[in-house]
C-alpha cells in the first residue's frame, strides 16, 4: 500500500515552480544548485532561495550532445541540456548559479554553462585532510562574498545560524523517513522514498517542506504500526548505493521493485548521503568552519581517499539488514566506475552478502538486459537469505 | 513426478523433461516466435514420454522465458546455468556461458548456487552471433570453422564489435590473410574477451563451458590455455540452461 499523502508529492513539482515563480516576482534571488557540495545554509543567509537544478532525465540530452562529447556521464548532459533548451523552470527562474569542481566533466561543462547564467563555481579539494579543509573554508568565504555582493545583502552570523539550524531539521525528519525502511518488511517502496527525498531539492520553502515530511513520516509509520507494507515479507533487502538518483534516472530501482526487490536504503545524493551528518550547531564554533567540516565529510567518490563511503555502506547494510547491495554506475563517471571495486570488494569479503555493479545511462535501451542481471541478483540474494 | 524445464534461448530453445528420475530432452530453433517455439516443443516431449497433458510443474528461462504462458515459474538463465552447469560438469565452480546473444560467467557453489556472476552489456560482441556472422562473411558455415583454424597461429584482431569486426576481416581477407589464422584469431579473441570477465570474478578449479559456442573444441582449446585451469565441455552443453530449470522444477515440486 502506498502513503496516501504521496500523491501530495507527485504533484509538488509543478507547484513548486508556481512557488518559486510567486517569489521571484517578489523580489526574491533564486540560486540554482547541482550537487550536494553546494552550501544551501549561506544561500538561505542571503535571504536568497536555494533550488536544486534539473538534471535527471534523458529527453534534452540529445540537444547537450551537440556541444558535450556523447560519452559522458548522463548527469552532467541532461543538466546541460536542461539549461540550454530552457526546459528547467529553476533553472530559468535562477539569479546565479552555484557549480563545484567534484568531477572533471562537470568542471567543465561549468566553464561552457557560465555563457548562459551568471555562475559561482568553488573549487572542491581533492580528499579530506586539514589543509583541505581550510582550503574549503576559504571557499565558503569566497561563496559568501559572491552571495553578499550580487545580491547587496550581509550575511550575518546570526543569520547563518539560523539557516543551519533550519537545515538541520530539514535533514532530521528526511532521515526520520529513511529510517522507516529498517523495519522488516519496509512499509515504504524505494521509489517512493526516492520521490519524497528527491523533492525536497525542490522546494522552495524549508518549512513546508519539513511539515510535508513530518506527515508522511507520521503515515508510513502507521502503516509500520500494522505491520503493512508494498512488498513480501521475504522480499530481498536492497542496499542502493553510487550514482545520484532522480525521479526520471530512476530505473534501476524501478526495475529492482519490479522484480520482487525492497529498496531499503539509499547510499547515494539524494538519499542518505547528505542526512548522516548534521553541521555543528555550537554557538562558539565558526558557523562557516562548522559548514566546512561537513560539506567535506559527503562521502563523494570524486574525494581521493573516500574511506566514509565504505564506512557509511557497512552502516546502512547492517541497520537496514540489506540482503544485496547494488551499485548504480553512470555512464562515463570514472571516480564512482573504479570506486565499485573497493565497495564490491568489501561488500562481498566483510558484509558477505551479494553485490551487483550496475553501469548504464538514462536510456531504456538496456531495459531488457538490466531486467535479467537484477532478477538474477535477487534470486542469489533471495538464496543467500534462506 | 513429470517436471519441465524450457530455456528459450535467442537462437534455440531447450528442453529437459524429468519423468520419475528419468531424463529426456530435446531442442529445435526459436526462429521468430518465441512463444510457439516453446510451446511446440514442450507439447512434442511430454506427448512422446507420458499421456498426460501436462507437467507437473514448469520452469521456464532464458530471454523468451516470459513468452510462455503455461509456465509455473519464471527464473533467469544465470541461476538455471549455475544449477545445470554442476549437474554437466560436477567439479566445476565456474559456468561460462556463450550463447547466441549473450555471454555469462558465473561463480557456483558445489550446488549449483550462484555466488556471484558478470553478463556482457549490451552487444552481442563475442556470442555465437559474432562467429556466424563472421563465418558468413568468409564464406564458411560455422561448423567448419574449428577445422580451418586447427593448429594454426592466430592474427591479431582489434575488433570485438560485431560490425567492425566483420569490416576489419573483409579487409584483412582482401590484404591476403589466411582464412585459417583469421578464424584462430576471431576465436583467441573471443577467450580472451570472455577471459576477461571470468579473471574479474577470479579463477579456482574447474571451469564448466556450456552455451552453443561451447561445441567451437578451438575456442575451448584457447580458454583453456589463457586461463590455465579444466574447461570442460560436456555433450550436453546447451542443455545446462533447460536441466538447471528442471531440477528447480522439481525442487518446487518436493519442497
Amino acid at each position: 500500500m502506498r502513503p496516501l499523502i504521496m500523491e501530495t508529492f507527485d504533484g509538488l513539482r509543478q507547484q513548486n515552480v508556481l512557488t518559486v515563480k510567486e517569489a521571484k516576482e517578489k523580489g526574491k534571488k533564486v540560486v540554482g544548485m547541482y550537487c550536494l557540495f553546494s552550501p544551501q545554509e549561506l544561500v538561505l543567509a542571503a535571504d536568497a532561495l536555494p533550488v536544486s537544478l534539473c538534471g535527471t532525465k534523458e529527453d534534452p540530452i540529445a540537444a547537450a550532445e551537440k556541444v558535450l562529447p556523447r560519452n559522458l556521464c548522463p548527469l552532467i548532459k541532461s543538466s546541460y541540456g536542461f539549461a540550454i533548451t530552457d526546459t528547467c523552470p529553476y533553472f530559468f527562474f535562477s539569479d546565479l548559479i552555484v557549480g563545484e569542481t567534484t568531477c572533471d566533466g562537470k568542471k567543465k561543462m561549468y566553464e561552457i554553462l557560465q555563457r548562459v547564467k551568471p555562475m559561482h563555481v568553488m573549487s572542491l579539494p581533492q580528499g579530506p585532510g586539514k589543509d583541505e579543509l581550510e582550503w574549503w573554508e576559504r571557499e565558503l568565504l569566497k561563496f559568501k562574498q559572491r552571495l553578499e555582493q550580487e545580491f547587496g545583502v550581509e550575511i550575518t552570523e546570526e543569520k547563518l545560524r539560523q539557516a543551519i539550524i533550519l537545515v538541520n531539521r530539514e535533514r532530521t525528519v528526511m532521515r526520520e523517513l529513511h529510517q522507516l525502511a529498517k523495519n522488516r518488511p519496509s512499509p515504504i517502496s524505494g521509489l517512493d522514498l526516492l520521490l519524497a527525498l528527491w523533492l525536497k531539492g525542490f522546494n522552495v520553502d524549508k518549512e513546508d517542506g519539513i511539515s510535508l515530511i513530518s506527515r508522511l513520516v507520521a503515515e508510513v509509520k502507521e502503516i509500520a504500526d500494522k505491520g503493512k507494507s508494498p512488498f513480501a515479507q521475504d522480499a530481498p533487502r536492497i542496499l542502493l548505493t553510487g550514482c545520484p538518483v532522480g525521479i526520471g534516472s530512476e530505473k534501476v530501482i524501478r526495475i529492482i521493485e519490479e522484480s520482487g526487490g525492497s529498496v531499503v536504503a539509499l547510499e547515494n545524493c539524494s538519499g542518505y548521503r547528505s542526512l548522516d551528518l548534521l553541521v555543528d550547531e555550537n554557538p562558539k564554533k565558526d558557523p562557516i568552519l562548522a559548514l566546512a567540516e561537513k560539506y567535506l565529510e559527503i562521502p563523494c567518490s570524486c574525494l581521493s581517499p573516500n574511506p566514509g563511503r565504505i564506512e557509511v555502506v557497512t552502516r546502512l547494510a547492517r541497520d537496514y539488514a540489506a540482503d544485496g547491495v547494488v551499485d548504480l554506475t553512470w555512464q562515463a563517471c570514472h571516480t564512482f566506475n573504479v570506486e565499485s571495486y573497493l565497495i564490491r570488494e568489501h561488500v562481498r569479503q566483510t558484509l558477505g552478502i551479494p553485490f551487483l555493479q550496475i553501469e548504464t545511462d538514462y536510456s531504456t535501451a538496456d531495459t531488457q538486459t538490466l531486467g535479467v542481471r537484477i532478477a538474477a541478483f535477487l534470486e542469489m540474494a533471495r538464496e543467500k537469505k534462506q | 513426478m513429470l517436471v519441465a524445464g524450457i530455456d528459450v534461448g535467442s537462437t534455440e530453445t531447450k528442453i529437459c523433461v524429468i519423468k520419475n528420475g528419468e531424463w529426456y530432452h530435446a531442442a529445435a530453433p526459436t526462429g521468430w516466435k518465441p512463444r510457439e517455439s516453446g510451446e511446440k516443443i514442450y507439447r512434442e516431449l511430454i506427448s512422446r514420454i507420458d499421456s498426460a497433458e501436462r507437467a507437473d510443474f514448469v520452469v521456464a528461462t532464458g530471454y523468451g522465458r516470459i513468452a510462455l504462458p503455461f509456465a509455473d515459474r519464471l527464473v533467469t538463465e544465470i541461476t538455471c546455468h549455475a544449477r545445470g552447469g554442476v549437474v554437466l560438469v560436477p567439479k566445476a565452480r565456474m559456468i561460462i556461458d556463450i550463447g547466441g546473444q549473450d555471454t555469462k560467467v558465473i561463480q557456483v557453489g558445489p550446488e549449483g548456487q550462484v555466488l556471484d556472476f558478470l553478463m556482457n552489456d549490451r552487444c552481442a560482441a563475442g556470442t555465437g552471433r559474432f562467429l556466424q556472422v563472421i563465418a558468413t562473411s568468409i564464406g564458411l558455415d560455422v561448423e567448419e570453422l574449428d577445422e580451418i583454424a586447427a593448429e594454426k597461429e592466430p592474427i591479431a584482431l582489434n575488433s570485438m564489435c560485431t560490425v567492425f569486426a566483420e569490416t576489419e576481416v573483409i579487409g584483412l581477407l582482401a590484404s591476403g590473410a589466411d582464412r585459417g589464422e583469421l578464424v584462430a584469431g576471431l576465436q583467441q579473441a573471443i577467450a580472451q574477451r570472455i577471459g576477461g570477465m571470468a579473471k574479474r570474478l577470479g579463477i579456482s578449479g574447474t571451469i564448466a563451458f556450456t552455451g552453443g559456442v561451447a561445441h567451437s573444441r578451438g575456442v575451448q582449446r584457447r580458454l583453456q590455455d589463457l586461463l590455465n585451469t579444466d574447461v570442460v565441455v560436456s555433450k550436453d552443453c546447451q542443455l545446462a540452461g533447460a536441466i538447471g530449470a528442471a531440477l528447480i522444477a522439481q525442487d518446487a515440486i518436493e519442497s
